[in-house]
């Protein structure tokens, strides 16, 4: 436990150091989910508009 | 018409279903190699302390804001000069993401500064040339948007990020050519790096996944685009259809 603490305590600097990467991993993960939803949306909206319409593609 | 207009980004579309899913394995090894290293492994800095381990996300976001830029304005001039289809939509799918890793680089800068420097922010050249990036990286996305007709939007936000290409270099030689807080390149440099090893493995690890990252979430991003230009032509086509 105590090598946890310490870990966490970053030699005084964890204050700084854990919000640091909390925020990359809150702002890479988030863009990452809302890529996703609007790729689905859009294939959703795609699917929806006509279904036998596909020759337009390739 | 329609036929050519498609031809790249659905050769595109199939290349992407290929690749995608191995990017994505490759990037969560590279996180969890780099985290462990840059957390766990690497011991503390004999001057910062354990802060240094900031930079191992603060460096990369900041090289991704640049790449992403010069990979945005390399896409403007290929979209403007030869219309390139999927370069316009490379290029959209880019701003966000590069937009993204510049808020990260001056929010983790930021927390470093404190420690550090004894302030969250300061008006010097490299801060203030990273805020202008964002700046930038958000207004191409405006005037990306602002035009009912995508492809007036396209050209317009096109020559802004063209022009703003200029703050580039700019942020690059800010720490040479101004007096300022924030440190000098020490990994691109003549005669190597000035970082000891086992600090500077995280930190390429590191990069590498945000690397990897971007070229992930580029992929999804351009098959969005992709998606919705098709969705747009078959509105459009059964509108005209409807007048008939």
């Amino acid at each position: 436990m105590e090598g946890l603490s310490a870990f966490l305590d970053m030699g005084g600097y964890g204050q700084f150091v854990w919000p640091a990467y909390g925020v990359v991993c809150v702002v890479l993960v988030g863009l990452m989910i809302e890529s996703r939803r609007s790729l689905k949306s859009a294939e959703a909206a795609l699917a929806a508009l006509k279904p036998g319409d596909e020759e337009i593609g390739p | 018409m329609m036929f050519h207009r498609f031809a790249n980004p659905t050769r595109f579309l199939r290349f992407a279903a290929v690749v995608q899913p191995w990017i994505a394995w490759i990037t969560v090894i590279l996180f969890s190699l780099g985290l462990y290293l840059g957390l766990v492994a690497s011991p503390a800095d004999y001057q910062q302390g354990e802060t240094v381990r900031m930079m191992y996300v603060h460096v990369p976001s900041a090289w991704m804001a640049l790449f992403c830029y010069t990979g945005l304005a390399a896409a403007c001039a290929v979209a403007l000069i030869w219309k390139h289809p999927l370069a316009e939509l490379a290029a959209k799918a880019t701003a966000p993401i590069g937009a993204s890793f510049t808020f990260l680089a001056l929010v983790t800068g930021s927390l470093w500064g404190k420690p550090m420097w004894g302030a969250w922010w300061v008006w010097d050249a490299r801060l203030t040339s990273m805020l202008v990036l964002l700046f930038l990286y958000l207004g191409y996305m405006a005037l990306n948007n602002a035009f009912d007709d995508p492809g007036r939007g396209a050209k317009s936000s096109s020559i802004l990020a063209l022009a703003g290409f200029v703050n580039v270099p700019i942020i690059k030689f800010s720490v040479d050519w101004w007096n300022t807080l924030h440190q000098p390149a020490s990994v691109v440099k003549m005669g190597g790096p000035a970082i000891h090893g086992p600090i500077l493995a995280p930190l390429l690890v590191m990069s590498v996944a945000f690397t990897t990252y971007y070229l992930w979430v580029l992929l999804i991003r351009i098959r969005r685009e992709v998606t919705a230009n098709k969705v747009r032509a078959l509105q459009m086509r059964q509108a005209t259809r409807g007048e008939q």
